[in-house]
């Protein structure tokens, strides 16, 4: 059975998930990457129509199509890069009591230690999907911070079972992609 | 040259660039696919269908397969007896712009050091074009790549002592693939470029990386290296995307010149699963045919 989070996701919804378990998410997320976690963390603004708290982002940039009736549409979101938050993610999660990252890739020891401490995780999207992804978006309800681009933008969309996404950070502080990244040293020895 | 012909060629080119952010090329597709049915890890099939729905999922809706379209970058082999040489350049920018508006693909040039968007894709140096020139040809051969974010993240250049070797050029590619390749979102194509300096090997690189797949140096010692080197990196098992399989890598092409004989310049490009390339031939009359999808247009 699909194991879904709703927002806004309590501590009670992560606390028992583990590393390598997927889930899917229902509710609100919002966009917010390189530019946006500058915005929130060094700058301290926060959106006007999102909250953060006990809420959903996801590091990536969209496109974003109008339809004939000119109201906007997700054409392609996929997520990208969370290592490039990493400076960044663990003030955020203190800040603004994030619940759940969602991103491309892991993340590092900073951040796994934030999401430990503060009940969040971190989950990975299959990079590239971006079709299937904007496919999950049942709707675009807004967006704030366009004079960042439209890929560094933070889109508010509401989303259905939105997924696969894989626990990579879990609320004890375990690391899937860390411990990947031991198994491929370990291989990496053996073959130099 | 003639507003309507101009419109033509801009349209061409401008339909090449969107069919190249919907489809992956017929050689990727082919493979992804191949290592899809030849992997045995649950949780990797999962990855590899979810790849497959969205290629099928970016056909059926014409949308970009992957969010990130990347940086339009344009190889032109043109002949010099091509007759629209002086409106080459113009004709590019202009199908870039156009492609990104009404694909729609995303904007994603920024200027020089700054967060400004422009907007359209096109900028100082943006969309890239490089030029070959082909003595007594007639016909443009236009090769495209979408330099993705992620995907060109790993790209390295590096020039090494020539003792170091084959092993010391090994070593260099496992440990940035190590390094870098789980957020590139593998299985990733590799062109690694072996020349002088730094520079040159680089750009190697990115010529191997648009050699299609399946293709083998003329050289028997590289076209060994480049099965070594593609052997090697499947045995770290890092796609799909980091989750861990039974692959690395679609494949690893070498591009290698002459070179000094006291410098070892190796140059690594990378991209990803959804490496997306094309290649088209226009001909003097402007008539053209596709030559990297020919399959993936058949339906
Ligand atoms: S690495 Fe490739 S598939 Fe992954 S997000 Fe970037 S462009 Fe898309």
């Amino acid at each position: 059975m699909k194991k879904v989070l709703t927002t806004p996701v309590t501590y009670e919804q992560i606390k028992d998930l583990k590393i390598g378990d997927t889930v899917y998410l229902t509710g609100m997320l919002a966009t917010c990457r390189d530019s946006g976690h500058k915005r929130v963390v060094k700058e301290k603004v926060m959106p006007e129509n999102f909250e953060f708290k006990d809420g959903a982002i996801i590091h990536a940039g969209p496109i974003v199509g109008k339809d004939e009736n000119g109201k906007q549409y997700m054409v392609s979101i996929g997520p990208t890069t969370s290592r490039r938050m990493e400076a960044a993610e663990a003030d955020f999660i203190e800040q603004t009591g994030i619940r759940v990252i969602i991103g491309k890739g892991g993340m590092l020891e900073k951040t796994t230690e934030a999401c430990k401490k503060f009940g969040a995780i971190h989950c990975a999207y299959p990079g590239g999907c971006a079709v299937v992804a904007a496919q999950e978006v049942e709707e675009l309800q807004g967006v704030e911070w366009m004079d960042l681009g439209m890929p560094e933008a933070l889109w508010i969309m509401k989303v259905k079972e939105f997924g696969p996404l894989v626990v990579s950070i879990d609320t004890e502080g375990n690391n899937l992609f860390e411990n990947n990244t031991k198994i491929f040293k370990e291989r990496f020895d053996k073959l130099v | 040259m003639d507003e309507s012909l101009r419109q033509q060629f801009v349209r061409t080119v401008q339909d090449f660039t969107a069919m190249t952010g919907i489809y992956l090329p017929d050689d990727v597709e082919k493979r992804l696919r191949e290592l899809r049915q030849s992997e045995s890890i649950e949780n990797a099939k999962t990855m590899y269908d979810c790849m497959i729905e969205d290629l099928s999922l970016a056909k059926q809706l014409h949308r970009p397969l992957c969010q990130d379209t990347g940086v339009l970058q344009y190889f032109v082999e043109v002949g010099t007896e091509f007759p629209y040489l002086a409106d080459i350049e113009s004709v590019l920018v202009e199908a870039a712009r156009k492609a990104t508006l009404e694909t729609p693909l995303r904007p994603n040039v920024v200027e020089p050091l700054g967060e400004h968007n422009t907007g359209d894709n096109t900028g100082y140096g943006a969309p890239y074009i490089e030029y070959d020139l082909v003595p007594g040809g007639s016909d443009l051969r236009l090769r495209m790549y979408m330099a993705g974010g992620g995907c060109s993240l790993p790209g390295r250049s590096k020039v090494l002592m020539p003792l170091e070797g084959v092993e010391g050029i090994k070593k260099f590619v496992y440990q940035t693939i190590l390094d870098w390749g789980v957020n590139a979102c593998p299985p990733l194509c590799v062109g690694i470029g072996l020349g002088t300096c730094a520079a040159t090997s680089a750009m190697l690189s990115k010529k191997a990386l648009l050699r299609p797949i399946g293709t083998r140096s003329q050289y028997p010692e590289v076209a060994k290296l480049e099965d070594e080197i593609q052997a090697g990196l499947d045995s770290l098992g890092i796609a799909p995307l980091g989750f861990g399989g039974s692959h690395t890598v679609l494949n690893v092409n070498i591009e290698a010149a002459a070179h000094h004989p006291a410098t070892l310049g190796v140059g690594i490009t990378t991209g990803c699963w959804a490496t997306r390339r094309g290649e088209i031939i226009i001909h003097k009359d402007l008539t053209s045919e596709i030559i990297s999808h020919k399959k993936a247009l058949e339906v």
